[in-house]
């Protein structure tokens, strides 16, 4: 969703340098530093040089909803992008690309994230869950509905996910802490009270275990 | 003898499904993630495009290159918006736009583009009325009077001159502008994200001629729309970028999905007006206002130098002495398109809040003056208005909360009352819908309409089952493809009425139909017959049960059509509204927070009561944010819209908008009205309503809305000096 001339910084050669790009790419370089610490003799320089990933495609496995995924992509492309256009899987919305509002959300290793903060190739080795993993009758789903905690239900698959994700950890949280615990997340149509009434019922109902 | 059915809402104490809670049929859909949006779509072989967007106050286009874009790996189509000596007037115009096999490439492709403009003079202060007049950029004042104010004015027991303002805002729709397009044997079909799928084909089909010298036939163009990520009143047309898709895609033979980035979506997708005003009002010592005299100016963005009508001012109250002026600012910045209730949230913050200040100056509180002013409001409004006003206030415990403005507590923390109210139309738009009763008993309803979130396609199926007595899931609703019966656009709360009064009449003409069969089936008199929990009666005598009465009809089934509006009392409009916000106001750092606010509202015969009240709740909702929070901030220096993104665009998150109590104002001369739209009034009266709170807090009136931290230490700090 970012203009992709907005961050653009030209340079004299007409070439330009964003801060995407630059976040793409250092995104991918730490996901390979670890592999370089265990080179023998190689200087830090070397090792950094030596464990630059290509900026051209390459084949990566993703785990997605426990099915491994073959997949050619450049280290850029974040994993919010490989859901949607490659997999289809079209649960997690692009909405501001800027880690700000939460629509992207799907669980990586079982923790709440927002997709378009991570580069595809650094969830290689992960379990990356979307919504569309959810049962038909996921107690989170069915609480959405009966709570009328949508309108539009673009920011909805993420708020379920968020919502997923809080209620799981903290069963029995007080109304203070849904509030807090959800607050990665943006509407707009307003549905924040129809949320606060699932949340609210499900923490209450885990908690009461 | 034929049936004859009377066209009318049933008794209220027998509905079934009427004025219930139902949620929503799409609701699974919509939170598992299966519900699928225009940028959702993702046809085989589908390109996606992104477009170059104009990064400056105003300037004139020196040169634009696009060969260098399609050379980049994986761009397949290039669009130019603009040529050579075009102007672009502001931030965010469209200057190119590129298909490429994956987003990335499609990035590539916009930054490889070589475009070189000549920057012109801007102008972006809409709140500067003086600057503007200097720059130029007015537009010639319109008036009206009605009364003698100077004689009022002098006779008043008190008079206020007060400023009140309120920013410009974007829509800010979640699933930005932007459609996916495809041909197939010469024929357009378009994923269009659009609260307007019957009218869409015609102006896809306009432009495409206009724009781009493409032929095709209306008939051959269909644009489809089940989910919609958010609207506001700003998707109604194919628009550019949709017209430059469906170019695209011929050109490259293969769909594209083109959606605009969040910051275009911000700066040219559509934005409300800004409003601000000076105003003279004068009251008599028991509260009742004898004078206005105002001048209010603003800007709808787009060079347009439109501002609201001088008729609409002052908002709802017709005082008997009035002077209005009016003045429109052109500035640089995208143009408005209609935002939920234009323009009266704008209306409403510019009149309200100047009837809460001459109450505070009177002493009194603002509940007794509003009440005072009631005979100026439109005279079938008056009943309501007291009643809801008197129902908000026990609420709210307005009467024991209640205390002068400015007496908000000693600490640092003021809290603070305040109120307003509204107004809206919401008739029923022109529509059409086809109703099918099949031999197997199963209904259908099929129109062009679109659920844009309220709830629509629920409302239909529970019109069909409470006009049937069938059940809910007998009923397959379907909509959101312009092949169907043409249904008028989502806007001003139009839509509630648009297909539940067409479906209600095609549902009786059927029913109607239908007993005929079953009466000389079973030699009874089709107008002794009911159809009611699943079977048909005649009297308290069961005669058959739905299905086995559907049985009779052969294989053709039936088939009827409705229309609408129609003056048969199925539907009416103008409803009123009215508002009370209890807020906390930090004096240290200027935040405001809501501790409750209030909503009482009428809207007729109720359809769904559940989603009837999501309707309230995301009013007010949104009112918080544009009361408290968010705006358009333009750069003077640059003419740039600097905040167009979700960071710096605030928002209200789910802990930021305090406790909301909604009570849908429903005796039974409301259900009687029959239906009337709901979307537009709960935004309404939410600025004045919060801005008045923060003044009763405080004592100080901060001038423009959003009350962000820093309008609201500002105005204590110059109120303290």
């Amino acid at each position: 969703m970012r203009d992709p001339r907005e961050e653009t910084i030209p340079h004299a050669d007409g070439s330009g340098f964003n801060r995407r790009d630059f976040l793409r790419g250092s995104g991918a370089a730490v996901a390979v530093t670890a592999l370089a610490t265990s080179e023998q003799g190689a200087t830090a320089q070397d090792a950094a040089k030596k464990n630059v990933v290509s900026a051209k495609a390459q084949d990566v496995t993703l785990n997605v909803n426990g099915k491994d995924h073959k997949l050619s992509l450049e280290p850029r492309v974040t994993l919010l992008d490989t859901l949607r256009d490659d997999l289809n899987l079209t649960g997690c919305k692009d909405v501001c690309d800027t880690t700000n509002c939460g629509a992207c959300t799907v669980l990586i290793d079982g923790k709440p994230t927002y997709a378009c903060s991570r580069l595809a190739h650094e969830c290689v080795g992960k379990k990356v869950t979307t919504i569309e993993s959810l049962a038909a009758n996921d107690p989170v789903v069915a609480g959405f509905v009966k709570h009328d905690a949508q309108q539009c239900g673009f920011c909805t698959p993420g708020f379920v996910m968020a919502t997923k994700a809080f209620c799981d950890k903290n069963p029995g949280a007080t109304l203070a802490q849904v509030r807090s615990g959800l607050g990665g997340n943006i509407c707009r149509c307003g549905t924040y009270v129809g949320i606060t009434a699932c949340a609210m019922e499900l923490v209450t109902k885990k908690g009461g275990k | 003898m034929a049936t004859e059915l009377k066209v009318a809402w049933g008794p209220r104490k027998d509905n079934v499904y009427l004025g219930k809670e139902i949620t929503r049929l799409d609701g699974v859909e919509k939170a598992s993630g299966a519900a699928k949006y225009a940028a959702d779509a993702n046809p085989k072989g589908c390109l996606f495009a992104k477009v170059l967007s104009f990064k400056g106050g105003a300037g004139k286009v020196k040169s634009l290159d696009l060969s260098e874009a399609l050379k980049v790996p994986g761009v397949k189509a290039v669009h130019a918006f603009v040529k050579e000596g075009d102007e672009l007037q502001w931030d965010g115009a469209l200057v190119a736009a590129v298909a490429a096999e994956r987003q990335e490439q499609a990035e590539d492709g916009v930054r490889a583009i070589k475009f070189m403009f000549d920057a012109m003079e801007h102008f972006v202060d809409e709140d500067d009325l003086k600057g503007a007049e200097a720059a130029k950029r007015t537009k010639a004042p319109s008036e009206r009077s009605k009364g003698d104010v100077d004689a009022a004015l002098k006779s008043a027991a008190v008079v206020h001159k007060g400023h009140y303002g309120i920013a410009t805002i974007s829509h800010m729709c979640l699933e930005t502008h932007g459609s996916c397009t495809r041909w197939e044997d010469g024929k357009l079909i378009v994923n269009h994200s659009t609260q307007n799928v019957s009218g869409t084909p015609a102006n896809f089909v306009s432009e495409l001629q206009k724009q781009h010298n493409i032929s095709v036939d209306a008939a051959d163009v269909t644009v489809l729309c089940q989910f919609v990520g958010g609207g506001f009143g700003s998707k109604f047309a194919a628009d550019d970028w949709g017209v430059a898709a469906a170019k695209m895609s011929k050109e490259a033979g293969r769909p594209v999905r083109l959606m605009l980035d969040r910051a275009t979506e911000l700066k040219i997708a559509g934005t409300r007006p800004s409003g601000f005003v000076d105003v003279t009002i004068a009251a008599d010592k028991d509260g009742k206002i004898v004078a206005w005299d105002s001048h209010h100016w603003g800007s709808n963005g787009g060079m347009k130098g439109g501002n609201f009508n001088v008729a609409q001012m002052p908002y709802v109250f017709g005082f008997d002495n009035l002077k209005v002026k009016g003045t429109g600012i052109m500035t640089n910045s995208g143009p408005d398109r209609a935002w939920r209730a234009p323009p009266h949230p704008q209306l409403c913050a510019l009149t309200d809040t100047a009837i809460d200040d001459i109450a505070a100056k009177l002493g009194k509180s603002a509940v007794d003056v509003f009440l005072a002013n009631i005979d100026k409001t439109p005279e079938k409004l008056q009943a309501t208005y007291v009643a809801e006003i008197k129902r908000a206030a026990e609420l709210i415990g307005w009467a024991k909360k209640w205390h002068p403005h400015g007496k908000g507590g000693d600490g640092d923390i003021k809290r603070g009352l305040g109120m307003a109210l509204h107004t809206w139309g919401g008739r029923a738009h022109a529509g059409t819908c086809t109703v099918r009763i099949n031999p197997d008993g199963s209904v259908e309803s099929l129109s062009g309409t679109q659920d844009i979130g309220t709830g629509t396609r629920t409302a239909i199926a529970m019109v069909l089952a409470e006009t049937f007595g069938i059940t809910l899931d007998a009923v397959k609703v379907r909509y959101g493809s312009s092949v169907y019966p043409r249904s008028g656009p989502s806007g001003g709360s139009t839509t509630i009425g648009g297909v539940s009064g067409p479906n209600r009449r095609a549902a009786i003409s059927a029913l109607g139909k239908l007993f005929d069969v079953v009466a000389e089936k079973h030699k009874v008199d089709g107008n002794s017959l009911t159809a009611k929990g699943g079977k048909i009666w005649s009297g308290t005598k069961e005669i058959c049960t739905w299905k086995a009465g559907c049985g009779l009809l052969g294989m053709m089934g039936i088939e009827t059509t409705g229309e609408g509006p129609k003056d048969d009392g199925l539907t009416s409009e103008q409803v009123g509204g009215v508002q009370m916000a209890d807020v906390s106001v930090d004096t240290k750092t200027g935040i405001v927070r809501i501790n409750q606010f209030v909503a009482v509202q009428d809207c007729g015969l109720i359809v769904d009561l559940l989603t009837a009240k999501s309707q309230v709740y995301g009013g007010l909702i949104m009112g918080i944010a544009y009361s408290l929070t968010e705006e358009q901030i333009l750069d003077n220096k640059t003419g740039r819209y600097i905040n167009a993104d979700l960071e710096n665009y605030k928002l209200p998150r789910i802990g930021d908008i305090g406790e909301l109590i909604v009570e849908m104002y429903q005796p039974d001369s409301e259900y009687e009205r029959g239906v009337i739209g709901l979307g537009e009034p709960p935004v309404i009266a939410c600025g004045a309503a919060i801005s008045n709170a923060v003044a009763n807090a405080t004592g100080v009136r901060v001038p423009t809305i959003p009350l962000t931290a820093k309008r609201v230490s500002d105005a204590l700090k110059a109120a303290k000096a």
